[in-house]
């Protein structure tokens, strides 16, 4: 059976996974291993005004007990942000100071105000309970809309009003005059829920301090380890980059929280060097809830224009987004490039003028997850439309198909261009995999049990392959999002691929393996993959935005050309036949059109032995490329989900969901109908019981499972999947990405099932059964009174 | 302190541990057996399932101490042989039931789990049961359908196996 590019390989790492032999952050113990914990603000908002640690150093085995002003003064840098901003009016955004412990203020419930260092972790658990703060409670600004009112509590001095920026896009007056002349428009607020991420293994940091090399090392929960070694370095100042190697290990799901470079993972590096010792953390999960950034979290007023036949002539938005106590590492560019630039999905909108306010509220940091701004803005276009064909009488699919983008490339009125893709014929294939067709006697049989039926459309468009450095760059970020590789081929033909991509959870080192297996011929048991650790790998910007595929699998293929080119000078020369003849394929260098052939072990072997190479080519077999995309490339997805409402309770069943994407060329069909699942379970936990609540003082109500609904195996169906495929110009590959598809397409579809069913359009997300009752009471009422 | 003595994948084992030692701690600090995972402090999540006298528990629920005696499986002791695989620990590789892992053992020890009970009880293992069985084990990476593929599977072979042995 082929290995190479498309084949359903199952996955090389599994076996360390599934026989209990995984080695994430929290496995590693060092010998001289001691432990922290962080005293937490228990206050939304509060002035520091003493700390008393006398009583937990005192306790055996207490090692130290570290506050913010100690931090600050030993000169540890304030969290950056990695994205500027400017607002419509031309300044640059206003962002608070994001100290990694608290000095003065604490913004949040859970906000670091000490560390305490000690033998076991229980006893630092412990000790740090003893810790005495004095807060000077202050009011606290906790929703985002509530938080830009006149007096309302101020989260930061220096950003008047809370507001961080009020940035647009868009041609207003050519919107304007859209709307204005409208046959029809559809108005509605849109709430999109706030989130926790969520990955299931906590974030944990084990930091050592080489005091004889002057050497830190740093296990970690990353994404994106060199990325956190350049800002640990750079500008938080614990080691100089040289000197400090980071290595995310086997990490268990990231889904965007595990981008961030976070207070503990300082503290604990900084700890290491005050106390000589190895400072493990482990979060718990509460803590997690706590601190670990949040997602979403918008409040919109929007409004779409149609023409008289169903066209789009106009949409116009207005966007609220909670950006919490701080300004995390992604969280501008989330709510403004990553969402506001789709606002057209897949239609065809001739004018588009939007506006989005971010503010400062006394809440965890809120930054990228998974989908990071596309799920905000297909959620609310693609409910807006569905709610549009209703209002008009409509068929749902029918007025998409009537304003579905026909032709490509295609540029918007929002920035992007479009590379490719073909809406119509993933909707004919979820139309017909969904059996649209059988809905209206399945609606039927449903309401003879006493049940409502309902089914909804999601037909949507991501930015993915995150993303071509200068355009970028030019739009406010501070770094680029290119992507490296490095492919050695050994002496004796076995190849590794150095990727500055991270694996925690994606399949890489099956996946990137098949590209060497497609391009040799040679088993993919012959390829390691090597990533996750700065030391091994050089640098890369780590795994998210979907970008593993279009833009790291991009740069393992360019190392590849390099490779194959190098290996087919020295094959030519050994075999004696012009380059252009040789071959290669099923592991070896063959003479095309003759039986001479050399193995590709003895390419290897002849490259490093440098006995008979040819004139002036320098021995070995190992290349470099660093890969930067000319755009974004554009999956796309026709999503259609089937509920069942029992109106007596408000409960539903998600009775059937089919999935039909494209992502342009796929490597492995059985990986990513994986990354699929989960993606839709995501978004199905944002629609039905999701949601991170706080009370008006900025108490955090979901602090564990127990109150924080995620979605079990008996709340989904097993999903039913389909591929469109239109591979992108813009990767030698053709990839789209694959890894948010399903978290941005199918909030709406499951929402839009719900209101068909509920014969409502007024519910937000999360539909528990108290809200889809609710909303059902409130449409009887309705109804009566009319 | 007390003294707990255990069989943990058939081997005995002997440790002083605090009154208060998690069964969890227990496996991963004292015996530094890792392949059981903690993911949460509330019981929800399931990563950290093992196998206690032949019934899947929570080892972050129940104290070291109150185990005296007893027989404990973990992740790392269901594979009969070291190039040998359990038919669960085959059928999750083979329908990629996992991504990132870390739920992933105490998925497996809980799929052995349930096709044991099942065909004890003689009920049958559809699909409904499966994923109502799994109420106890989040997954935040698969969405579940392949570990639900997976289980489904495995309780297949492992039908066959015992009706093998019979």
């Amino acid at each position: 059976m082929s290995e190479g590019i498309g084949a359903r390989v199952a996955r090389k790492e599994d076996k360390r996974f599934i026989t209990g032999k995984g080695k994430y952050t929290d496995d590693i113990r060092m010998d001289n291993q001691a432990y922290a914990a962080f005293v937490r603000s228990p206050h939304a908002h509060a002035r520091v005004t003493g700390i008393d640690a006398s009583e937990a150093e005192a306790m055996e085995g207490v090692i130290a007990v570290h506050t913010g002003p100690d931090m600050k003064a030993d000169g540890i840098g304030d969290i950056i942000t990695g994205w500027a901003i400017t607002s419509k009016d031309g300044n640059p955004m206003q962002c608070g100071v994001w100290n990694p412990m608290v000095t003065e203020m604490a913004r949040y419930v859970g906000d670091a105000v000490a560390v305490v260092i000690a033998e076991t972790q229980d006893l630092a658990r412990r000790a740090a309970e003893m810790v005495a703060v004095d807060y000077e409670e202050m009011p606290a600004a906790v929703f985002a809309d509530k938080a830009l009112e006149d007096g309302a509590p101020q989260v930061h001095s220096n950003v008047p009003g809370n507001l961080i920026f009020n940035w647009e896009i868009g041609d207003e007056a050519a919107t304007e005059a859209a709307m204005s002349g409208a046959h029809h428009i559809t108005e509605m607020d849109i709430t999109n829920n706030r989130l926790s991420p969520n990955a299931m293994e906590p974030r944990s940091a084990v930091a050592i301090f080489d005091e004889a090399e002057d050497h830190y090392t740093l296990y970690t929960t990353s994404q994106n380890p060199h990325v956190a070694r350049l800002v640990l370095s750079a500008f938080y100042q614990v080691a100089p980059e040289h000197k400090l190697r980071v290595i995310a290990p086997d990490v268990g799901g990231g889904f965007g929280s595990k981008i961030y470079i976070y207070p503990e993972e300082i503290a604990c590096l900084w700890a290491s060097m005050k106390t000589g010792r190895s400072v493990k953390w482990t979060s718990d999960r509460s803590e997690a809830f706590m601190t670990d950034a949040h997602g979403r979290d918008h409040v919109t007023k929007a409004k779409m224009g149609f023409d008289a036949d169903g066209k789009i002539v106009g949409f116009h938005v207005d966007t609220i987004a909670n950006i919490g106590a701080y300004v995390s590492l992604f969280a501008t560019a989330t709510p403004t490039y990553l969402y506001g630039t789709l606002w057209s999905g897949v239609y065809d909108m001739p004018a588009i003028y939007g506006t989005v306010r971010a503010v400062h509220t006394n809440t965890v940091p809120v930054d990228a997850y998974r989908g990071a701004g596309r799920p905000e803005a297909t959620y609310m276009i693609e409910r807006m439309i569905e709610t549009a064909a209703r209002e008009m009488g409509m068929d749902p699919a029918e007025l998409r198909r009537r304003n579905f983008i026909k032709e490509f490339p295609y540029q918007t009125q929002v920035i992007l261009q479009y590379d490719s893709g073909d809406y119509f014929t993933i909707l004919d294939k979820a139309q017909a995999a969904a059996d649209v067709a059988g809905f209206a006697a399945r609606k039927a049989e449903s309401a003879a049990r006493g049940k409502l039926r309902g089914m909804g459309y999601s037909t949507f468009v991501e930015a993915c392959g995150i993303a071509p450095s200068a355009a970028v760059g030019s739009l406010g970020a501070a770094v680029g999002l290119w992507e490296s590789a490095e492919v050695r081929v050994n002496p004796v033909g076995t190849v590794e691929v150095l990727t500055g991509c991270h694996s925690h959870g994606q399949g890489h080192e099956t996946t990137f393996a098949q590209l060497v297996a497609d391009r040799f011929g040679l088993p993919i048991d012959n390829v390691s993959i090597v990533h996750g650790d700065t030391d091994k790998t050089q640098f890369g910007m780590g795994t998210y935005g979907s970008r593993s595929g279009p833009v790291g699998m991009s740069a393992v293929m360019k190392a590849l050309d390099k490779v194959e080119e190098k290996a087919k000078k020295i094959a030519a020369h050994v075999l004696e036949a012009s380059e252009d003849d040789i071959v290669i394929e099923g592991g070896e260098a063959k003479v095309a059109g003759t039986d001479r052939a050399m193995g590709w072990h003895e390419v290897g072997l002849a490259a490093y032995t440098g006995h008979n190479l040819p004139e002036g080519m320098e021995p070995g077999l190992k290349e470099t490329s660093f890969f930067d995309p000319v755009n974004f490339s554009f999956p796309s997805g026709a999503l259609i989900a089937e509920v069942e409402v029992d109106p007596e309770t408000g409960v539903t069943d998600l009775v059937s969901f089919t999935a039909v994407d494209d992502f342009g060329t796929i490597i492995n069909p059985m990986i990513v109908e994986g990354q699929v699942h989960g993606g839709l379970v995501q978004g199905i936990g944002q629609a039905l019981c999701e949601g991170v609540v706080y009370d008006d003082d900025g108490q955090l109500l979901t602090g564990s499972y127990m109150d924080y609904q995620m979605p079990r195996a008996d709340n989904v169906p097993s999903f039913v999947l389909d591929h469109g495929c239109t591979p992108s110009p813009n990767n030698p590959l053709g990839l789209k990405g694959c890894g948010e598809a399903g978290a941005i397409g199918a909030p709406p579809a499951v929402i839009n099932a719900i209101t068909d069913a509920i014969g409502t359009n007024d519910l937000q997300m999360p539909a528990t059964p108290q809200a889809v009752w609710m909303a059902l009471q409130s449409a009887k009422t309705a109804m009566a009174a009319e | 302190m007390s003294n707990v003595k255990m069989t943990v994948n058939g081997k005995a084992v002997s440790r002083d541990v605090p009154d208060t030692t998690l069964l969890s701690d227990f496996l991963r600090e004292n015996l530094r057996l890792t392949g059981t995972h903690v993911g949460c402090d509330t019981s929800q999540c399931g990563a950290c399932v093992v196998h206690v006298d032949g019934r899947a528990v929570k080892s972050c629920t129940v104290l070291a101490a109150s185990l005296d005696g007893a027989d404990v499986t973990t992740i790392e002791g269901i594979a009969p042989g070291k190039d040998d695989l359990h038919p669960m620990q085959t059928a999750f590789n083979a329908h990629h039931g996992l991504q990132c892992g870390f739920c992933t053992p105490g998925m497996i020890m809980s799929g052995i789990d349930m096709v044991n009970r099942y065909k004890a009880e003689g009920k049958a293992l559809t699909e409904e049961a499966i994923r109502h069985e799994l109420e106890g084990n989040i997954c935040r990476c698969t969405g579940y359908h392949n570990i639900v593929r997976a289980i489904e599977d495995a309780a297949g072979q492992m039908d066959g196996m015992s009706k093998a042995a019979e």
